[in-house]
């Protein structure tokens, strides 16, 4: 049905999905690490995504959605190149994780939940990121900061401008 | 990683690798424990692991020393931590520099470098031996037995300890029935919150008719500052791996799923190689151990939801569909995932199945008091000294929790309240200090014993904002299936923050009461059935924080942004002007003749100008 | 049986019974909200909670089973502060403007307030975003929904549409398309079946009870109305008749009152769809015994809902379908042609509508293909609650009217139309029709009722075998024809799943969206009765019955019509006026190709 037979990049991008929903499928994997594994290869799960993920695991396209907005870890926009996530459980909300919070969103110009203009970054509130020990804790892409403070925001941020403009 | 794979055939191919394994290490003068847990991996450790290895090279320490990465040490507050054999000497803050000295000084030269060792504020030395260190005193390691200790990257190192030899013996010597009166004897309960006897739930498993049973590890561990879990995955995957094993045997499931939340990235790598080594090894798979016995294992990744947790929701999220939990009864023990029966456990009622088969129920049993038998891990976390991981026998008083094991309160600031149990639990004061920390003694005064989060909070700590943040938490987390919860949370958060911006009215406590009551007494699930627990323990120790707030309108903390007016002393001012240069709402005006002032109307409340003021000429009302 | 007390009372009841069931049958009524028959039990509103003894926390009765020796107590002040203050937040994020809305005096929600004696609004907070979302056929205002997921459950479970689900969690949770898309951008049926089970003004038909007043109020149209076989068979509901009361002489009356100019029945319109029908199933058997290529099995085109659902589900297989138009676009296209000339008027003067049991009828008006020259042969859908209401703001007293007749000439119908509304009445009805027309004698059944087709089953299958044929279908002798029927969208595509590998063994299917037919249609009374569906189908059994006509091609109105305008069934003009096209359809509205 609808099978994209198209060569230009976004038509290859759509194709892999279809691929790997299959793959899943056939190892009996859920809709859940489907998605998992879709929004890996793909970056986010755009309404097209989501329709191909549909069509091949024939699962209404509403249910899918219905998923895909229950759990917060998919997303239905394009991410940040790095992803920053400020911790607001417990121990750093206590140890005053919503001051660094609000310092990030002025210094990124950038509201919680959403990406900076650049698409440098994209900046959300975590619940607890394991390093309650440390707190107030942050972590950019896999990388975790402990104890930070309002000061060390701006040089940790500047540091990937940094790495960015090395790479060229 | 296991050096070479062998696929063993029999128990006594078990008690060989064990052999083996003996006398590898024997030859060995030190072992070099570098703590590889996630709290350490963000103060570096791997740099510090980098440094070591070179050195260890460069100075030819192959045949003298053994070097593994373990699971977390327990005190994350002062990472990266590393733990030298023999004697324990625990070394920490470590760099890549301190590192290299401690190879040379102690590893070649013999002499403990005291300097980079653990240092006791109160007595104003350094105690180089871990045994003798205030925190991991009274600490009675049960199910971190092996966190910590070995390499949780070596099956053979896990076998050395006893590893598996649970499994063997619920299989060779217990029996299904035996086991789980046997765990039944050793009074284990869950440690998952609901704090079930495991012995009793494995049983009506077991009697359970069904074809195809499941076995499910609940390894989502939601609550907000709590991590006991996820130490025990990443430090030692396979006391999971075989007590899941067990409980598959016991109640004639021979397919197990561990769910994992999506934030654990490093427990979902270590418990996945785990698992395959396992299998490489024949210990998991068909006729295991030459027992007839088959069982196998996969991962399930969470996908960002707290409800997620609660037993039914998590089948829900294993299969694929939104995590919204099921109206209990059927429990899931009658129709759990795909509809079949299922027993569920946490993650670190597990760790401790095996030890108990290995080492008796009335060992197990010896530990605790009254009705709470043997030791609870905790994640000792906000203001306090030492924050950590630490495990202890039921029935230890709280203050020694707080006070011995953790030092007492961060920058010698006043304890105002505990939190126990996470966003289902309660908030304790001081004068609950002396309270036995077990299950039916916390549930008596409003708490619960929860998965294990204990959160200290200091003097600055306002406990109405307190309860504003669990409520938040939780209504965010709801899964909107039922109305109490759904809207419940909503009304009561809404009511909370009108509090804390300074309109409250005198209504609104009853108010949140009445709400509290009826949502706990109708909500469908767990969630949002304790959600009012916070609430209801604020109110109830803390009232006059509440009235301050919706009479006199004012924060006693602080904290309460809105509530709040900084305004700066003309008599102690010296017109420095370093506050108005550093206002970001420039909001203070004053000069060399005029005395320098606050406009309310512009100043946004952020703190700055008190922290740049050298004469403490600002203060707050 | 376990035996349990409740209230005082001692009640037996099975044991897969939940307390609300042991309740009810001994009178005590707890209050209910998300509840919804015996088909949706998700415990989701709480309103139903009770007090059961030993348990720390209130138990929802509509989910909790009940345990031999259970005490339960459903009125005590813990259970009425409980449902008061959960009554108090579904309102608090409601909004309350019932004198503004459609559902007034006729809401679950409402009615609810008013059994818990509820006399003040106590709580207050912040509302979720108000969305409407109008579809050809069906309305979505969010605002008003309360997330019972009766609909969820309609769509997805039972039709197996699954155009709508929850989205979101917690206090966001909406229910919805995908990502918040209208629906007619979906793959919506426009069955409706969400809209008769939602308690609230939340989901409702798309309402086209103005655009009729408003042609009625036109001096300059000619205002014809024409109301499919089931509408009579509820239409008494909502006006204090018991289910299953024939209405279809008030009906008459009451139309006529309202002012419409020709009251007509589409009981003409489905004789002449069996005409039609009948023939093009005769033309594609005789290709197929005559070794001709010919697409069977054929599948029948008269449910718009079943029609859009194959447009989306299956393509590849419109081939299938029979070309013929509904029974009402049938007969506007007659009334726009036939009638109008009859009448010496300009089609776009005249102005029909049909009263439908039906909300898709609304959506299959607007497609361009149905209609001539550019002049739909539909103007408005209403469906049979929108006429309710209009009888009502008319001031007319149903219930006390003296009963009037349908007009001629396309008021004149036979028994084989009025078995339409009811899941079999189509295939019925043609299997008479053919019959007489292959062996010249009526079909071999009790009472002309083909008695394997009849009936609620999922799907249900018959076997007709032609002996003795009239010579002029000699091919046809020894023939077996199977056929089977269907009704719902989940019984649809269990058929057409063989269809598509060509496995199919049947030569004709009967597939209507609704599960049970048009009796109960989306467009329908909403109703409490269980087992409203036998009694609806019992009363149009009885009108057919009653007729001395009871098979289509006697219907001398349609003979007259073919006599002097279509000529034959299935020649140039019908195939002209009454016959259409299908269009592929993917997800979403999307055309896969070959647009209309
Ligand atoms: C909202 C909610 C969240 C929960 N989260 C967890 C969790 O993160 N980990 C866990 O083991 N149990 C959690 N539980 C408890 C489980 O439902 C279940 O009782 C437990 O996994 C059973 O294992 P146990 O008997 O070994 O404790 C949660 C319960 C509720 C109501
Ligand atoms: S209590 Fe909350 S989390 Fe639990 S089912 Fe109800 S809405 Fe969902
Ligand atoms: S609190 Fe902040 S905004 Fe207010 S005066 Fe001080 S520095 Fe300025
Ligand atoms: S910083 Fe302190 S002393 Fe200096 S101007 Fe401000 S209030 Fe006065
Ligand atoms: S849906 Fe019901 S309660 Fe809501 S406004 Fe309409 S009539 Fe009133
Ligand atoms: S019910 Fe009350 S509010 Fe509604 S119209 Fe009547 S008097 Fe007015
Ligand atoms: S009209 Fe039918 S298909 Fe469309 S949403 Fe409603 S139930 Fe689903
Ligand atoms: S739209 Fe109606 S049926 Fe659907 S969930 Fe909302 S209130 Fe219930
Ligand atoms: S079965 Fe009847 S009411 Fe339902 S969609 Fe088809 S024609 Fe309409
Ligand atoms: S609360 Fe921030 S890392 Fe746990
Ligand atoms: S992570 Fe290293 S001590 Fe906890
Ligand atoms: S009717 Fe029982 S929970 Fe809604």
């Amino acid at each position: 049905m609808g099978e994209n037979t198209g060569t230009s990049a976004a038509d290859i991008r759509l194709a892999k999905v279809r691929d790997i929903t299959r793959r899943h499928l056939e190892k009996g994997d859920s809709l859940i690490q489907i998605l998992h594994a879709v929004q890996n290869s793909y970056g986010y799960l755009p309404l097209e995504v989501q329709k191909i993920v549909s069509e091949e695991t024939r699962t209404p396209l509403a249910t899918v959605s219905g998923v895909v907005s229950f759990y917060s870890f998919f997303s239905t926009e394009p991410n940040g190149k790095h992803n920053i996530r400020i911790c607001l459980g417990t121990a750093c909300y206590v140890r005053g994780g919503v001051r660094i919070a609000d310092f990030m969103e002025d210094l990124l110009k950038c509201k919680a939940g959403h990406t900076t203009a650049d698409g440098m970054f994209k900046f959300e509130i975590a619940r607890c990121i394991g390093a309650c020990g440390l707190a107030p804790a942050v972590s950019i892409d896999d990388k975790v900061y402990p104890n930070v403070s309002t000061e060390d925001l701006p040089g940790i941020i500047a540091s990937y401008y940094k790495e960015e403009e090395e790479q060229g | 990683m296991a050096k070479y794979m062998r696929r063993l055939e029999s128990v006594s191919d078990l008690e060989q690798v064990k052999q083996d394994f003996l006398e590898e290490t024997s030859n060995y003068s030190y072992t070099v424990i570098v703590c590889g847990g996630t709290g350490c991996i963000s103060s570096h450790c791997g740099e510090v692991m980098t440094a070591l290895k070179k050195q260890y090279v460069t100075r030819g320490l192959r045949e003298e020393a053994r070097i593994i990465e373990s699971g977390c040490l327990g005190l994350c507050a002062l990472g990266p931590t590393v733990l030298v054999q023999p004697g324990n000497i625990f070394y920490v803050n470590m760099t890549p520099e301190k590192i290299v000295q401690i190879v040379d000084k102690h590893l070649v030269g013999g002499v403990v470098q005291t300097q980079y060792t653990y240092f006791d504020e109160a007595s104003g030395e350094h105690i180089p031996c871990m045994d003798d260190i205030p925190f991991f005193k009274d600490q009675i390691k049960i199910a971190l037995r092996n966190c910590g200790s070995i390499d949780y990257d070596s099956i053979e190192e896990y076998i050395a300890h006893d590893g598996y030899q649970g499994f063997v013996k619920a299989v060779t010597e217990l029996g299904r029935e035996g086991t789980f009166e046997e765990l039944k004897k050793s009074g284990l309960r869950g440690r998952g919150g609901a704090g079930f006897p495991t012995g009793v739930k494995w049983e009506s498993g077991f009697r359970q008719p069904g074809e195809q049973k499941y076995i499910v590890c609940n390894a989502d561990e939601g609550d907000p500052g709590a991590y006991m879990d996820r130490s025990i995955l990443e430090g030692d995957p396979h006391s999971v791996i075989e007590a899941l094993m067990i409980g598959g045997y016991t109640i004639g499931a021979n397919k197990g799923y561990v769910y994992v939340r999506a934030e654990y990235p490093i427990a979902v790598e270590r418990l996945q190689n785990a698992i395959e080594v396992a299998r490489g090894f024949g210990l998991l798979g068909k006729n295991i151990l030459g027992t007839g016995f088959d069982f196998d294992l996969e991962i399930r990744i969470g996908a960002g939801a707290f409800v997620c947790g609660e037993e039914t929701a998590l089948l829900n999220s294993i299969e694929g569909k939104r995590g919204e939990p099921r109206q209990k009864p059927p429990f899931p023990f009658q129709s759990g995932l795909f509809g079949c029966p299922t027993i569920i456990n946490n993650v670190e009622t597990l760790a401790n199945v095996p030890v108990i088969l290995t080492k008796g129920a009335e060992w197990y049993a010896s530990y605790g008091v009254g009705r709470s038998k043997g030791t609870k891990v905790f994640a000792l976390a906000g203001d306090i000294k030492h924050s950590g991981i630490i495990e202890v026998p039921m029935g230890i008083h709280m203050r020694d929790i707080i006070y011995t094991i953790g030092g007492g309160i961060k920058n010698n600031k006043e304890f105002k309240a505990v939190q126990s149990g996470g966003p289902s639990g309660g908030c304790l004061t001081k004068d609950h200090l002396d309270v036995s920390v077990d299950y039916e003694s916390l549930s008596a005064i409003g708490a619960i014993m929860g998965s294990g989060g204990l959160i200290v909070m200091d003097e600055n700590t306002c406990m109405v904002d307190t309860a504003r943040y669990f409520m938040d938490f939780v209504q965010d987390e709801s899964c909107g299936h039922c109305v109490s919860c759904r809207i419940g949370t909503k009304r009561m958060l809404e009511i909370l923050q009108k509090i804390v911006s300074g309109h409250g009215e005198p209504d609104d406590l009853e108010n949140l009461k009445i709400l509290a009551d009826v949502i706990k007494d109708t909500a469908m699930c767990g969630l949002g059935q304790t959600a009012p627990n916070p609430i209801l323990t604020t109110l109830r120790y803390f009232r006059d924080e509440y009235e301050a707030h919706v009479v006199d309108k004012k924060c006693p903390a602080h904290v309460c942004k809105d509530m709040l007016t900084y305004e700066i002393d003309p008599d102690v001012c010296k017109r420095c002007s370093l506050c108005s240069r550093n206002c970001p709402a420039n909001a203070i005006s004053g000069g060399k003749t005029e005395p320098y002032h606050i406009d309310q109307d512009k100043c946004v409340r952020c703190g700055t100008c008190i922290s740049h003021c050298k004469f403490g000429a600002i203060h707050i009302r | 049986m376990v035996e349990l007390t409740i209230n005082g009372i001692k009640v037996q009841a099975p044991e897969d019974a939940t307390i609300m069931q042991a309740a009810d049958s001994v009178g005590i009524r707890i209050p209910r909200l998300c509840k919804y028959k015996d088909i949706h039990n998700i415990g989701a509103c709480r309103i139903c909670v009770v007090e059961v003894e030993g348990a720390r926390n209130l138990q929802a009765s509509c989910v909790v089973k009940v345990r031999d020796g259970m005490v339960v107590h459903t009125n005590t002040e813990r259970v009425r502060m409980a449902r008061r203050i959960i009554y108090d937040l579904i309102i608090s994020d409601h909004p309350k403007d019932c004198m503004g809305c459609f559902r007034n005096q006729n809401c679950e929600l409402q009615k609810l307030g008013y059994d818990l004696g509820v006399d003040e609004y106590r709580i207050q907070g912040e509302r979720r975003e108000k969305h409407v979302d109008i579809s050809p056929s069906i309305t979505r205002d969010t605002s008003k929904c309360i997330l019972c997921r009766r609909c969820v459950t309609a769509c997805r479970d039972i039709q197996k549409v699954g155009a709508i689900g929850t989205q979101n969690r917690g206090f966001q949770s909406v229910v919805s398309p995908s990502m918040g898309l209208p629906l007619d951008t979906t793959d919506c049926s426009m069955c409706g079946q969400c809209t008769v089970v939602c308690p609230t003004g939340a989901l409702s038909e798309t309402f086209h009870v103005n655009r009729v007043w408003k042609a009625l109020a036109d001096p300059s149209r000619r205002v014809v109305v024409q109301t499919a076989p089931a509408v009579r068979a509820a239409l008494g509901e909502p006006f204090g008749y018991p289910c299953g009361t024939p209405v279809t002489g008030k009906m008459a009356a009451a139309l006529k009152a309202m002012g419409f100019d020709d009251v007509f029945d589409t009981d003409w319109g489905a004789d002449l769809t069996i005409m039609e029908e009948g023939t093009e199933l005769l033309h594609r058997l005789t290709a197929a015994v005559s070794g001709k290529e010919a697409v069977l099995p054929m599948i029948t085109s008269c449910s718009p809902g079943w029609i859009k659902h194959i447009e989306h589900a299956w393509p590849d297989d419109l081939g299938h379908l029979s070309t013929c138009k509904s029974p009402h676009t049938m007969q506007g296209a007659m009334i726009k042609s036939y009638y109008a000339e009859k009448l010496g008027m300009d089609p776009k003067d005249l102005f029909v509508v049909s009263v439908m049991p039906c909300t898709a009828k609304k959506y299959e008006i607007q497609r361009p293909v149905m209609g001539n020259n550019g002049i739909p042969d539909v103007d408005a859908v209403l469906t049979t609650r929108e006429l309710a209401r209009m009888i009502r703001t008319a001031g007319i007293d149903f219930c006390n009217m003296p009963e009037a007749e349908f007009d001629a000439p396309m008021g004149l119908s036979t028994g084989a139309a009025d078995i339409f509304g009811v899941t079999g009445g189509v295939m019925e009805a043609a299997l008479r029709t053919v019959h007489v027309l292959v062996t010249g004698r009526p079909i071999p059944f009790d009472n002309l009722h083909v008695t394997p087709i009849v009936g609620f089953e999922q799907i249900k299958e018959a076997e007709i075998k032609f002996e003795n044929v009239l010579p002029e279908f000699a091919a046809f002798e020894g023939v077996t024809v199977k056929v089977a029927v269907t009704s719902g969208l989940a019984g649809s595509d269990i058929l057409l799943k063989d269809v598509h590998e060509g496995k199919s063994p049947y030569h004709f299917i009967e597939v209507m969206g609704c599960p049970g037919g048009c009796i109960a249609g989306g467009g329908q009374p909403r109703t409490e009765v269980e087992n409203f569906r036998e009694l609806r189908a019992k009363a149009l059994y009885s009108e057919d019955e009653g007729k001395t006509m009871r098979m289509s091609h006697e219907n001398p109105a349609i003979q007259q019509l073919y006599k002097e305008y279509l000529g034959e069934p299935c020649g140039e003009r019908s195939h002209h006026l009454l016959h259409t096209t299908y269009t592929p359809r993917g997800f979403f509205n999307e055309r896969l190709n070959d647009p209309e």
